[in-house]
Order: C-alpha cells, then sequence, then structure tokens
C-alpha cells in the first residue's frame, strides 16, 4: 500500500514541556489506523502535530510526498487533511447548517450537502437550530461530517466515541466503515478498542511519546492481554 | 404650549434629537469595538484616535486638495482602514500570545502618539467643517426645526450599523469571522486564513471609527482631541452594552444615547455622569453587560 502519511522522528512541546520523543508512522492509502495508549502519552497531541496546530515540533511529517512542516495551518487542509478534535469544536453562534458549510470545500471528490444528509438524516431534521444545542452524538456526527465537505482525502479524528451511548458508538462505526469504502484514510485515536478493533487495519500503541507498537487487527485477539495490561482498561 | 412630563414639548424632542445624533456616533464607535475586541481579544484604545483621523482627513482633503464631504466620506474611512490593517500585520500581530494588557497598552500609547503628533501640527482648538451643500439647511417638523445634516446622521449610521450587523450575522465572511471569535485555530485548521481574517477586522473597525469622524467633522468641530473626549463615553457604552456583542453594542449605543439627551431636560446637572452611572450600576446588577453572555 502507497504511504499517503509518512511520520518520522517527530517530537513536540507545549511550551516547556515535551511531549513527543520521535513518533513514526505510516498511514497506507484508504487505510484506517488507530493510535491506542493511555491517557497523557500523546495521542492527541501526534494528531495536533501532524495537522500543524503544534507548531512547537521537530522531525518529519509528509503527507502525499510532499514536506508539511512549513506548511502553514490554515494550507494544511488544502493538502487534503481534515482534523475533528476531541471536544469537537461545534460553534454555538452558528446555526447546525452553518456550521456544516463552514469549511470551504477546497478540492474535489467532496461529499455535496444531499449525501451528507443521507448519511446524517438528523442532522437535516436539525439544520436550524443552534449547533450546541445537539446531543453530543449528534455534535459528534456534525464535526465528521463538516469535514466530508471538503473533499479531505484523510481524517485525523480524536476519540469521537467518547461519552456516547452505545447506540450511537455503533452509529459511528457504521459512518465510518461507509467513509472507508469511499476510499477515506482516517488516522483514529481511540480509548475504547472494542469500538476501534470493528472498524481500524492496524494499531498503534503509543506509551511516553512514543510508538512502543504496532500490530493489524488480526494479531489484536492474540494481544487482548497485553492491551489490558498496558491500557489499564 | 404643548407640555409632556411638565417639560415644552420643544425641548424634549429636541434633546431627544440630539441624545439621537450622540447615540449615533457611540453607536458606530462601540460596534467597532465589540468586532475587534470579539476576534482579536484587543481593547482598542486607538479607537478615538481612529475616530480623529477620520474627521482630519476630511478637513486636510477640503483644505489642500479641495476634496469635499461625499469622496472624504469613502476615502478617509478606506485611508484609515488600511492604517489600522498594516499596524495590525506589522505590530499588534506581535502581541496576541502575550497578556491582552499589552494590547491595550500598545494602542493607548499608540492614541496618544497620533493625538499628540495632531495637537502639534495644528493646535489643540477646533477647526471648522462646513456641512456639505446637499444636507444644508433644516426642515420645519411642526413640532420643532429639524437641521436635515443632523437627519443624515441619524438614518446613515443606523444603515451602517444594521448593515454591519447584517453582514456579520448573516453572510459566509460573518460566519467565519463568528467561528473564529469562538475557536480561531479550529476555522484555520478549515483552511480558513485565520490571520488575515484578523487584520481585515482590525482594518474594517478602524474604517467604521474614521467613517464616524467624517460624520461628526460638520457638527462637532475637527480637533485633535475629539477622540479622548468621546471615547471613555464609549468604553462605558460598550461595559453597559457587553463586550464582544455586536446588537449590544449598537442597541445600547442609541440608548446611552438618548438617556443622555433626556437627562439634559429633567436634570441638567446630571447629563455629563448619568452613562456613568448607569455603567456602575450594570457592573454591579450584571457585569457581563445587558446583552454579554456571562463568561
Amino acid at each position: 500500500m502507497k504511504p499517503l502519511l509518512k511520520v518520522a522522528g517527530l517530537n513536540a512541546w507545549y511550551g516547556e514541556s515535551h511531549v513527543l520523543h520521535g513518533v513514526d508512522m505510516t498511514v497506507g492509502e484508504g487505510e484506517m489506523v488507530t493510535l491506542l495508549g493511555r491517557n497523557g502519552v500523546g495521542k492527541t497531541t501526534t494528531l495536533r502535530a501532524i495537522m500543524g496546530i503544534v507548531r512547537e515540533r521537530k522531525g518529519e511529517i509528509s503527507f502525499a510526498g510532499e514536506d508539511l512542516m512549513r506548511v502553514p495551518l490554515h494550507r494544511v487542509a488544502r493538502r487534503g487533511l481534515g482534523y475533528v478534535p476531541e471536544e469537537r469544536g461545534i460553534f454555538s453562534t452558528l446555526s447546525v447548517y452553518e456550521n456544516l458549510v463552514l469549511p470551504p470545500a477546497l478540492a474535489k471528490g467532496g461529499m455535496t450537502i444531499d449525501e451528507i444528509f443521507e448519511l446524517f438524516p438528523n442532522l437535516h431534521e436539525r439544520r436550524n437550530s443552534t449547533g450546541t444545542k445537539l446531543s453530543g452524538g449528534e455534535q459528534q456526527m456534525l464535526a465528521i461530517a463538516r469535514i466530508l465537505r471538503t473533499g479531505v482525502r484523510m481524517m485525523l479524528l480524536d476519540e469521537p466515541t467518547e461519552g456516547l451511548a452505545p447506540v450511537i458508538v455503533q452509529r459511528i462505526g457504521e459512518v465510518l466503515k461507509k467513509l472507508k469504502e469511499r476510499g477515506m484514510t482516517v488516522l483514529l485515536v481511540e480509548q475504547n478498542f472494542r469500538f476501534a478493533s470493528k472498524v481500524a487495519d492496524r494499531f498503534y500503541l503509543m506509551d511516553h511519546g512514543r510508538v512502543a507498537g504496532e500490530f493489524p487487527v488480526s494479531e489484536l485477539s492474540g494481544r487482548m492481554e497485553m492491551l489490558h495490561d498496558v491500557l489499564g482498561v | 404650549m404643548t407640555m409632556i412630563f411638565g417639560i415644552p414639548l420643544q425641548a424634549f424632542l429636541g434633546q431627544l434629537l440630539i441624545g439621537l445624533i450622540n447615540g449615533s456616533f457611540y453607536a458606530l464607535l462601540s460596534l467597532g469595538l465589540a468586532i475587534i475586541f470579539g476576534l482579536l481579544r484587543v481593547i482598542n484604545f486607538a479607537h478615538g484616535a481612529q475616530y480623529m483621523l477620520g474627521a482630519f482627513i476630511a478637513w486636510l482633503l477640503l483644505s489642500y486638495l479641495g476634496i469635499g464631504y461625499w469622496p472624504a466620506l469613502i476615502l478617509a474611512p478606506l485611508l484609515v482602514g488600511l492604517i489600522g490593517a498594516a499596524i495590525e500585520r506589522t505590530m499588534l500581530r506581535q502581541l496576541y500570545s502575550l497578556d491582552p494588557l499589552y494590547g491595550l497598552l500598545f494602542t493607548f500609547g499608540l492614541a496618544l502618539t497620533v493625538e499628540g503628533t495632531f495637537r502639534y501640527l495644528y493646535g489643540a482648538s477646533g477647526q471648522p467643517y462646513a456641512t456639505p451643500a446637499l444636507l444644508a439647511g433644516g426642515a420645519n417638523l411642526g413640532f420643532m426645526f429639524l437641521p436635515i445634516y443632523r437627519g443624515w446622521v441619524i438614518v446613515f449610521s443606523l444603515i451602517v450599523c444594521l448593515g454591519t450587523w447584517l453582514v456579520i450575522e448573516k453572510t459566509k465572511l460573518g460566519s467565519y469571522l463568528r467561528a473564529a471569535t469562538e475557536n480561531p485555530v479550529l476555522v484555520q485548521s478549515f483552511g480558513i486564513n485565520v490571520p488575515f481574517l484578523l487584520t481585515l477586522t482590525y482594518g474594517l473597525g478602524a474604517a467604521l471609527a474614521a467613517l464616524a469622524g467624517v460624520l461628526a467633522a460638520p457638527i462637532y468641530q475637527v480637533s485633535p482631541l475629539m477622540g479622548s473626549n468621546i471615547i471613555i463615553v464609549v468604553f462605558a457604552v460598550v461595559v453597559v452594552g457587553g463586550m464582544g456583542s455586536i446588537m449590544g453594542a449598537i442597541v445600547t449605543g442609541y440608548l446611552l444615547g438618548v438617556a443622555e439627551g433626556l437627562t439634559k431636560v429633567f436634570y441638567p446637572e446630571a447629563s455629563n455622569i448619568v452613562i456613568f452611572v448607569i455603567m456602575a450600576i450594570v457592573l454591579l446588577l450584571r457585569p457581563a453587560g445587558l446583552f454579554g453572555r456571562d463568561a
């Protein structure tokens, strides 16, 4: 598989605190990869450093063969990367529809509004309400949906199932599978590895700001005990 | 003679009109302040200087180049807007990562520098600016005499305020501004050039102040201190309305202008302090302002 995202020796800092100590990973075109790890090992920071939100970083990040290290944040989306933050980032002064069409469509191949509403019928019903009046699950759907319009090739998705009811988690799983069928590449941060095991092709295990292990989904069941140990779940 | 609340109707309506005119300037100026604060988190102390600069550019254009009121109404805001954008780009931008106090101090220093320079060049006394011929004269409304220029100021500033509000609430650019006010980093990650949006916003805020300055030139005299005289009241308006609320800034501007005017009728001695009394009461009872959301 052709690597779409390549990260090598990535270090990142928040002010004085050195969070990432040389992260190495690759994500292939159309692949769904999950980052596992305890709280505070640098999963979210990895996503934010790849996106270019964390600017105090060193190392290599290339996307579709292009160096991302010198690209300013507002030009990263144009290269085909989209970021869905853990806190979802739904805007309270914008309606659901305004939230949905906020990110400009920057590349071809994005979903149309009709396709998005077909995938997320709830959002259509509630398109005129205030973004933050939606339930947690609907906000998560909206946060994913608004990236789909823009024609991104790869999504950085931070804990999409956090705090959501099982039925909603299942719904998000279905959405991710559909996106995968469309050829979307996803780098997912997830604590819920039962959920992750249903959608992901491959896993990276992070510890202390580094990648501590890597295995395909087929080896997941054999490693359950080790994972329970390491993740403390 | 017709009386209202024991006051002659003419006096009442006359002060109401003056209140509305002052309110127009309060609204235009506090609107710009609120937009700038909302997105940049900078308390723009240079706002009064930018207002003064607008009036002065109109006066300079007329005195030295013979360019009249109508072109000045466009040229002065454009020029001050560009100066504002340049200042944001080269200087103000350096301060975003620091404590908000630095932005306040920087713009305060800027205001003092600009005002001092104009005082040095043109003295502290005011320069008269003639009312444009098209708006000279007045209309007898039966119950009072309305100078046409003052009617124009009220109508035009209302249009500008509502227009600005519409742009922010109903357009795509406005949705970028609102979203960037909430979470600039995320908006930038969507591919929107937020640093440029900040420059644009500061330029627009400065241009609004300059527009108010041109409007004010024929009513008040054009003087280097006109900005610092009005800006303190405008800050009180913003505090009462609630920082960062666009509609709040507009409505409060007019309301406080009228409150000030009417106080002149009923209890003239208090007219200079009534806005600050209201500010104190609002701060005690509703610290976030009448239209502000609690932080």
